[in-house]
């Protein structure tokens, strides 16, 4: 298993902590990672300011993977779904794929669409890894643990492009979670927007819908939010002390990133899976994962 | 546009004068890939009910854009707030039945309003900091210095003149200048 790791901007500029412990857990599970050369922003963002902007910079990705003829796997779910969906476009769409290969030809470059793979961290586990093997690593089942997860929804929808998992009551994520031993539980509203996508246009909008989201998740008792998106992460840990303030409500719910909860599954060590980065503090889960580890 | 309020069966409604609408609008947005079906909504406000953000905003009604958008309410809907509300979550367009594709109509009004000139700032920046660096945001040398210390690889370096060439073929740079 080899692919071409697309890192995008987020996890770089913000969220190192997923990074570092989804390379380590993949390195358990054998999962080869190429590094992307040159690689730029996805194009999700500047979907909104100009459509052919977004196909280019996405375009551009593709190419860079077809040259290597590997799969590109990302961490970020915006990432996977812009550049899977303008994959699918540029394979249907033989006049689309015409007008952007006539604007790449400028940079030296021709993007076939279709050639290569785009593939989510969650998606590979499930479809290339398999559970199976990922039960095999589990050295430390995390049998107390209650957590709920949230699975970022560029993985989900729109399921005409998409096509991965039920969007309405989607399980992989809550599988993949079980292989640990943890146990994750249904909450209200469990499969809505984090509201991230809004932030810098108006930021109490998205600050009271996360907060909504954390009191139905502390509702249940988890003891932790499993995520696996790193904006949605910014919005559930970074910014969990402002919703505090703003709902003038105290959560204090731990968010790990899934290859953070895996790994100490693993039995890997909680600082080399970098829990100390999280902004809400997670003693409590190191301690009943690992108890014997430095706290 | 001019509006007035006026009373019919003891509600209040606002009548919008044919002469401020363009009638034409809406094919400016069917004509783009993705927006084939917007004439066919027929107001039953899934998009709406289902919105997680709509939940938490007086303005922000999904339906409502559409219809000012069939309408041909141009003006008012590109000088909105509303317009820039949507977290592209894409609940919506899996869950409309007339199958329109209602986050594609509003990326679509976005870039209508973007050529005019209108441009949250947020938007502004993020252009900007992929012309000059390929990444959506600024990644501050300490962070460089960071992964260094924790043994992850060199950041790659984006093509940032392969970037500023393709944005200038799509006028993209020059259309951020304009502000209105």
């Amino acid at each position: 298993m080899k692919y071409l790791l697309f890192l995008g901007c987020v996890i770089p500029y913000r969220i190192p902590s997923y990074e570092i412990s989804a390379r380590k857990v993949l390195e358990k599970l054998g999962v080869e990672l190429v590094e992307m050369p040159e690689f730029n922003c996805c194009g999700l963002p500047i979907d909104s300011v100009d459509h052919d902007a977004m196909l280019l910079l996405a375009a551009r990705n593709l190419c860079l993977a077809e040259k290597e003829n590997l799969d590109i796997l990302t961490l970020c779910p915006g990432c996977a779904g812009t550049l899977r969906k303008v994959n699918k476009r540029l394979a249907e769409d033989k006049k689309l794929k015409e007008h952007i290969n006539s604007i790449l030809k400028t940079i030296g470059l021709k993007v076939q669409g279709g050639k290569i793979r785009v593939t989510h961290l969650i998606q590979m586990l499930l479809e290339d890894v398999g559970l199976n093997k990922i039960k095999g690593t589990v050295e430390k089942p995390l049998n107390d643990l209650k957590v709920a997860e949230h699975n970022g929804c560029h993985i989900l929808r729109p399921t005409k492009y998409i096509g991965f998992d039920d969007p309405e009551n989607p399980v992989i994520l809550k599988n993949l979670i079980e292989t640990t031993g943890a146990q994750c539980l249904d909450y209200l509203y469990e499969t809505d927007c984090c509201g991230a996508p809004i932030v810098g246009v108006n930021d109490e909008i998205p600050l009271r819908l996360a907060g909504d989201k954390l009191r139905n998740i502390k509702a249940v008792n988890a003891e932790a939010l499993i995520t696996v998106c790193p904006f949605c992460h910014m919005m559930f840990d970074i910014n969990q002390p402002r919703i505090e303030r703003l709902l003038n409500e105290k959560f204090g719910l731990p968010v790990l990133h899934y290859p953070q909860l895996l790994g100490l599954a693993m039995g890997l060590d909680a600082k080399e899976l970098a829990l100390n980065e999280l902004r809400v503090d997670a003693t409590k889960i190191k301690q009943k994962t690992s108890p014997l580890s430095e706290v | 546009m001019s509006e007035k309020k006026t009373t019919v069966n003891s509600k209040s409604m606002t009548l919008i004068k044919m002469g401020n609408i363009d009638p034409t609008f809406k094919y400016e947005l069917t004509n783009v890939s993705g927006n084939e079906r917007l004439k066919l909504c027929f107001q039953c406000g899934t998009c709406t009910a289902d919105c997680p953000i709509a939940r938490f905003s007086e303005i922000y009604h999904p339906r409502k854009l559409i219809r000012m958008t069939q309408l041909g309410m141009k003006d008012k809907i590109l000088e909105s707030e509303a317009l820039w509300l949507c977290a592209a979550c894409f609940t919506c367009v899996d869950h409309c039945p007339q199958g329109v594709d209602i986050a594609s109509v509003f990326r679509a009004l976005r870039n209508i309003a973007v050529r005019e000139g209108i441009v949250p700032a947020v938007f502004r920046e993020l252009t900007d900091n992929i012309l000059k660096t390929g990444y959506a945001y600024r990644i501050p040398e300490l962070r460089h210095k960071k992964r260094a210390e924790v043994n992850l690889p060199v950041l790659p370096k984006a093509n940032t003149d392969d970037i500023t060439k393709l944005f200038e073929i799509i006028s993209v740079s020059k259309v951020m200048k304009k502000e209105k």
